[in-house]
């Protein structure tokens, strides 16, 4: 029987770079393929090519032994090829039913909506399935785990077949993870063949039946989870030997830095984001905060840089009350923040490097006296820190736009660093970025604390989390449920407490052997 | 896409001509004008009775009829702009001043009708360049003309030397203020500045009407005027009348030196740019967006404001109830084809300033009606804010890096 | 193992308003009401009536005038007008608010008009029947923007559009009959909406910028031709096209009162109703609508579903070039019978003010269109009242509102999420 779905020699070319090298890739009915490949190896282009959103340079599909020309998303529906995007496809002010139906209305002549014969079809997926999914919910109402199975859904109203699934782990709780792949499971059992992509080694050894690594464009290696070891894969994904611990002195605690004392922040709609919080910084450790994203991470964060006021509660820099005080007065007493979204927040992609190296200092001398800007004095400012910190750019007057993620985010580095600094407030500072710059980056972390620098780290990685912390605190609905010795918790127990659950068992047997997963 | 050059390959001089030309960006304003007046001339031609009439005769008389009368067109635009220049080159021969005068009472006139294009374009490129649409230098410029025309009759008994400026300040608060709300109502609700600016035109139009009609107005005038200003509140004229060059022109370049000079070389243009640019990251990089973005609109308005008090005090002396200017969206295409820059501005003003003063004789010896020059402006802008039409146009290059364009949010933008 | 707090949904305290917020706002309803009874009440004499006509037609049955004592219609509306305010001190209209505050929009210029009326007549029917007339090219503008921005484009071309439909319809009017000025003002619309589309879509300029060089296209194309031909008395036979009589719908148009106000006017108010009545329909009950709808929304995840994010944008683009050049034909065919050359004087722009105050709905449009065809029609009353407002100022009543209600409503409301935003194909 020829495989399901079979990729020959697909090759795309972006402006460049080669995303896709003559690829080669085949999946069997009923089984489960993992494509393990790090940030920029070109997973996610195969995929894209194959759900007819990129068109490929090179390149045949063969769909049951049949060629199939897949020229938009509607020939990949028609044939039966279903895609779960690493970004939610999800229009949050329709409902779940109209969310799963738009493209394939279910229709009264006339074309008036038959919403109730389409709310029916998905309970009966839903059912089937186990997924727990109520058709005329609101989908903003719906937290990301309820959000990711309207996805599936909409597969399987279009009796997919062939399911891809693009990093679904992302932004699941270690416990949603299992979950998922208990659906996984089912879904394989009523004969739908899923390919699975990913850059995370335990879930593709739990889950995959086989796996292909791709790296640079090209399958590097084939495989399955019995033949294969992560250390093995691991090498594959990057082509070396990763030096995967950043080494790590012991702390070296000296005085309070920040403290938050019963913080409590709101947003726009006055609902709590930040629940009565409090926790103690010291200078020389870091302090990770964990927990999936959305559990008011993102609000405390702002509080503690300015740029929300609080409702209640108080935090103190360095002595200094700054509850209420603006971002320029917080940087200014010595703290820096490398954001969330860095193109967003972090820099005027617009505007040149050099400029933006002083986004946050442009308004004192050196760089200006009076109002006068000192153009001398930034760019010599900018050549400095550019050699300093390896920012690969063409020049210093480039605007920012062109770099790349991970040298984007070398500059806001390279900015925040290079001011004498305290507190260090980093927000899934390797969010998306290539291994090297992940290393090089929690180098200059683990670097900046060993110097005598606060550092509250926040990351949905949990890997990182554990890796660079050395005490970690778990947010949850907006408190901080507890925080513990990042040595003393397993990742099972901090995966349950960002889910809410407060493991009752401590310091659960943790397996020696298992190797630290590649961060990314 | 890319394609690699071996290295053997040696590219001619021609095409490394061709590939430079087509990625600069003056080219494309050279074009874009150039395509805007070819565009004009199309429409006139299509528009005459006596194009098709001729070509019902024949399409040679028909063609021939058609050249005629684009050339006779842009010939008078040109004449009401600049003026003959066989004149004037017998008046400078001749070394007659008064003769010299009248020659270049064109120019001249053009300049006048230029002043206020540099404020209110200006005033625009600096909106733009803070994110801001500012659509409402027209209502801007009419409160200044009336408060600096108010601070003109008012005060008595001041020295030129302060009753210039003072009145020109006054135009500017006033301005200033017209642009305060619609910015201070952006930032503080949201309120979208393009339909705020345009509501606070016609307000100020009526409100100018009103003020004119009753308590501003001159009562020994049969219709509805205000008062003449002072003597002393005259921005001087260079020349005796009829010709109304007045220093209001070097102000305004002045003007524009001066937002050149704080837009790019201090940190206050540092911030506006920012703002304009990215606001969040302004934001965490500790800039006040509110008070920047009220700032910048504010100081907008005021520019545009100096506009109204350049005319009133340089050139009418007085305001009647004939309130028709047209510099808001004249002063857009302005703004988009400087590329918002503020010394670019002072070329493109120029540009427009001889146009409008050039359609003026263009409507009376060619029966052309002066708003073909809006339709030129549309152009344009089309062809600036589309360089790629301009491309496939004239078979240039397209570029392979994007361009960054100028953009603004929508209306329903959450703060 | 289910986690309870998954599938309960998080409590959603929707306060539109901070509490202070709610405290200042009880407390503006009871000061005016506390102004109407201190002020304008003992500014009337005990005795003095004042009447509301209510007959303007002949058509419509007869029903004699209404006729109250001026002070018992103001204690009434005082009287509303603190029950309001009590009621929001203690327990606040949460999400009803923006309604109630309209409401009480409406209890404050009954209370103006009784007091102004005082000892005179006047037609308040008279005054809702120009209310509605003059909301339709305001609604109709605002269901143009709706078509648009409800799939992710803004046109601020409106007003340009609509110039250019009068013109085109008073013209081709003039030529060929009515309806083929209507016909000639659609098409015309939907010309200029094709460019807009193009350029928006096509080679993603700024929409604002588009827009506005539309509207500067418009009105000087409008303003050339009107010059160089409609002027000239030779061609005067160009530009009176009259316009359409009122049609009296049977047996609804007789209802007193409410029959002269909303059912005897010509076919473009009618058409306005129809398409307010439509619009809702489709936009929310069709598949096309769905699609439409998640332009404005998030395009990518339509697209990825197989729906033609280009080709649904276009239709939507020229389709509100369509109503918007219908709503340009008011004017000329509709109203005055000519064109002149700033007829739409800026309803086009007010449209996309009742729109957003409409919250992107066709009948939150009509009901804003109907505010501002108000404050038009109040314009036109107050001045013989013994109100001393300078006429001109109260011309300027409708774009003062325009912007109250942009700055009291922008804030609250939710547009569009992928409104303005060009859609870039290969970007994932």
């Amino acid at each position: 029987m020829p495989p399901i779905l079979e990729l020959k020699g697909i090759t795309k070319q972006f402006p460049g770079v080669l995303a896709n090298d003559h690829i080669n890739i085949q999946l069997n009915k009923g089984e489960v393929l993992a494509l393990l490949g790090e940030n920029g190896a070109g997973k996610t282009t195969l995929m894209n090519i194959l759900y007819g959103l990129y068109k490929p340079d090179e390149g045949e599909i063969f769909i049951n032994g049949q060629k199939t020309e897949i020229n938009s998303p509607i020939d990949a529906i028609r044939s039966g090829i279903g895609m779960v995007h690493q970004h939610f496809m999800l229009i949050p002010v329709f409902t779940v039913t109209e969310n799963v139906m738009l493209g394939e209305e279910y229709t009264h002549p006339g074309g008036f909506l038959d919403r109730k014969r389409a709310a029916a079809k998905i309970r009966e997926i839903s059912d089937l399935y186990k997924l727990n999914v109520n058709p005329d919910d609101m989908v903003e109402d719906l937290p990301v785990g309820l959000q990711q199975r309207v996805e599936i859904i909409k597969l399987l109203f279009r009796n997919a077949d062939i399911l891809i699934m693009d990093e679904p782990t992302a932004v699941l709780t270690p416990q949603e993870v299992d979950e998922l792949f208990s659906i996984l499971k089912k879904l394989v059992d009523q004969g739908k063949s899923i390919i699975f992509i990913t850059h995370k080694l335990r879930e593709v050894m739990e889950c995959s039946d086989r796996i292909e690594v791709i790296r640079l464009g090209k399958v590097v290696g084939a495989t399955t989870p019995a033949e294969a070891s992560p250390e093995k894969l691991a090498s594959m994904m990057v082509g070396r030997s990763v030096e995967l611990k950043t080494a790590k002195k012991p702390c070296d605690l000296r005085g309070s830095v920040l403290n938050v004392e019963n913080l409590t922040v709101k947003d726009s709609h006055n609902h709590v984001m930040v629940d009565n919080v409090s926790f103690d910084l010291q200078a020389g450790e870091i302090l990770g905060i964990a927990g999936v994203q959305g559990n008011g991470q993102t609000e405390l964060v702002q509080a503690i840089t300015g740029l929300k006021t609080s409702a209640s509660g108080k935090i103190t820099l360095l002595g200094e009350n700054v509850t209420k005080k603006n971002p320029r007065k917080i940087t200014e007493l010595g703290s820096a923040h490398i954001p969330e979204d860095r193109q967003k927040d972090g820099l005027v992609l617009a505007q040149p490097v050099a400029e933006n190296l002083v986004l946050n200092t442009y308004y004192r001398p050196p760089f200006a006296k009076g109002i006068i800007l000192q153009k001398k004095n930034i760019l010599a400012n900018a050549n400095e820190l550019i050699k300093k910190f390896d920012i690969r750019t063409p020049s210093n007057s480039t605007l920012v736009h062109y770099l790349s993620g991970g040298n984007q985010q070398k500059v806001i580095i390279a900015r925040e660093f290079s001011r004498p600094i305290k507190l260090l407030v980093a927000s899934q500072p390797t969010r998306g970025l290539d291994v090297g710059s992940i290393e090089y980056i929690h180098n200059r972390i683990v670097e900046k604390r060993d110097q005598g620098c606060a550092v509250l780290l926040v990351s949905t990685e949990l890997d990182e989390i554990m890796q660079l912390s050395d005490r970690i605190a778990v947010m949850f609905r907006g408190k901080i449920l507890t925080t513990v010795n990042a040595k003393e918790v397993s990742k099972e127990e901090l995966g349950l407490l960002m889910a809410g659950v407060i493991p009752t068992l401590k310091k659960k047997k943790v397996d020696t052997t298992q190797v630290q997963e590649l961060i990314t | 896409m890319t394609t690699t050059k071996t290295s053997g390959e040696k590219r001619s001089f021609l095409s490394i001509f061709y590939e430079e030309l087509s990625n600069n960006s003056l080219t494309i304003i050279i074009l874009s004008i150039l395509s805007g007046f070819i565009m004009g001339g199309i429409l006139v031609v299509l528009t005459d009775p006596e194009v098709y009439k001729a070509f019902g005769t024949s399409i040679g008389s028909g063609l021939s009829t058609s050249w005629k009368l684009v050339a006779n067109t842009y010939s008078s635009l040109f004449l009401g702009a600049i003026g003959d220049p066989a004149k004037i080159g017998a008046a400078l021969k001749s070394g007659d001043s008064a003769l010299i005068l009248k020659a270049f009472t064109p120019i001249l006139e053009s300049l006048v009708v230029t002043t206020p294009y540099l404020f209110t374009g200006v005033a625009v490129a600096l909106g733009f360049k803070a994110g801001l649409f500012n659509i409402g230098a027209e209502g801007q410029v009419l409160v200044g003309t009336i408060a600096a025309g108010w601070a003109g009759w008012t005060f008595t008994g001041l020295s030129p030397w302060v009753h210039v400026p003072l009145a020109m300040l006054i135009g500017a608060a006033a301005g200033a203020i017209w642009g305060f709300v619609p910015g201070w109502l952006k930032v503080k609700t949201g309120a979208h500045e393009v339909i705020t600016t345009i509501m606070m035109n016609y307000i100020a139009y009526y409100l100018i009407y009103y003020l004119i009609a009753a308590p501003l107005r001159d009562t020994t005038q049969t219709t509805p005027k205000t008062p003449m200003i002072l003597q002393s509140a005259h921005l001087y004229r260079f020349f005796p009348d009829p010709i109304r060059f007045h220093l209001g022109f070097f102000i305004a370049i002045a003007v524009a030196f001066i937002v050149w000079f704080i837009l790019f070389k201090t940190t206050w243009g540092y911030e506006i740019r920012s703002v304009g640019l990215n606001p969040n990251a302004s934001k965490y990089a500790g800039m006040s967006i509110t008070t920047i973005t009220v700032a910048a609109m504010s100081l907008s308005g005021g520019i545009a404001g100096l506009a109204g008090a350049s005319e009133i005090l340089g050139v009418t002396w007085r305001q009647s109830q004939a309130l028709s200017t047209g510099y808001g969206f004249d002063s857009i295409a302005l703004a988009l084809l400087a590329q918002n820059h503020p010394l670019g501005v002072i070329l493109t003003a120029l540009l427009f300033g001889f146009l409008k003063s050039g359609s003026r004789v263009m409507q009376v010896r060619a029966g052309v009606p002066i708003y073909i020059i809006n339709i030129l402006q549309a152009f344009i802008i089309l062809f600036i804010a589309a360089p790629a039409i301009v491309r496939t146009i004239y078979r240039l290059k397209q570029p392979s890096v994007k361009e960054v364009s100028t953009s603004t949010v929508s209306f329903s933008e959450r703060k | 193992m289910e986690n309870k707090t998954q599938t309960e949904k998080t409590s959603k305290i929707r306060s539109f308003l901070s509490s202070t917020q709610r405290w200042i706002l009880g407390i503006v309803f009871i000061l005016v009401a506390v102004f109407m009874e201190l002020v304008l009440v003992k500014d009337l004499g005990a005795t003095e009536v004042t009447t509301f006509a209510t007959n303007i037609d002949s058509n419509a049955i007869q029903i004699p005038d209404w006729v109250f004592n001026s002070r018992l219609g103001l204690h009434v509306i005082a009287g509303f007008c603190v029950g309001l305010g009590l009621f929001q001190l203690v327990r606040g209209f949460k999400k009803k608010t923006g309604i109630f505050v309209g409401i009480f929009g409406v209890l404050i210029v009954l209370g103006f008009l009784i007091w102004g009326a005082s000892g005179s007549s006047i037609s308040f029917t008279g005054m809702l029947a120009v209310m509605v007339v003059r909301s339709v090219p305001i609604t109709i503008g605002a269901l143009s923007g709706i078509l648009s921005e409800r799939a992710g484009i803004v046109n601020i071309a409106i007003e340009g559009m609509m110039i250019a439909g009068a013109f085109a319809g008073a013209v081709i009017g003039s030529l060929f009959g009515l309806w083929a000025g209507v016909l000639a003002a659609i098409l015309t619309g939907t010309l200029l909406a094709l460019v807009h589309a193009v350029l928006s879509i096509k080679y993603k300029v700024d929409q604002i910028i588009s827009g506005t060089m539309i509207n500067i296209f418009s009105s000087g194309l409008t303003s050339y031709l009107y010059l160089k031909f409609l002027q000239q008395p030779a061609h005067a036979y160009l530009n009176q096209s009259g316009f359409f009589k009122p049609y009296a719908i049977p047996l609804l148009s007789k209802i007193p009162v409410i029959g002269p106000i909303f059912f005897n006017h010509n076919i473009f108010i009618y058409l306005m109703y129809i398409l307010v009545f439509v619009l809702s329909i489709a936009l929310f009950k069709t598949k096309w609508g769905l699609r439409h709808r998640a332009m404005g929304e998030y395009p990518k995840a339509a697209d990825t579903l197989g729906v033609n994010v280009f080709r649904t944008r276009y239709i939507a683009c020229l389709l509100s070039g369509a109503v918007a050049g219908l709503g340009g034909a008011y004017f000329s065919l509709g109203s005055v019978g000519r064109f002149e050359q700033t007829m739409t004087a800026g309803r086009g722009f007010i449209a996309l003010a009742a729109m957003i105050f409409g919250n992107w709905n066709p009948v939150g449009s009509l009901g804003a269109g109907m505010l501002f065809g108000f404050s038009e029609s109040l314009t036109t009353k107050l001045s013989i009242l013994r109100f001393p407002i300078p006429a001109e100022v109260l011309l300027m009543l409708p774009y003062v509102i325009t912007i109250v209600v942009l700055a009291g409503v922008v804030g609250r409301s939710r547009g569009p999420a992928a409104d303005g935003v060009p859609y870039e194909k290969e970007s994932l």
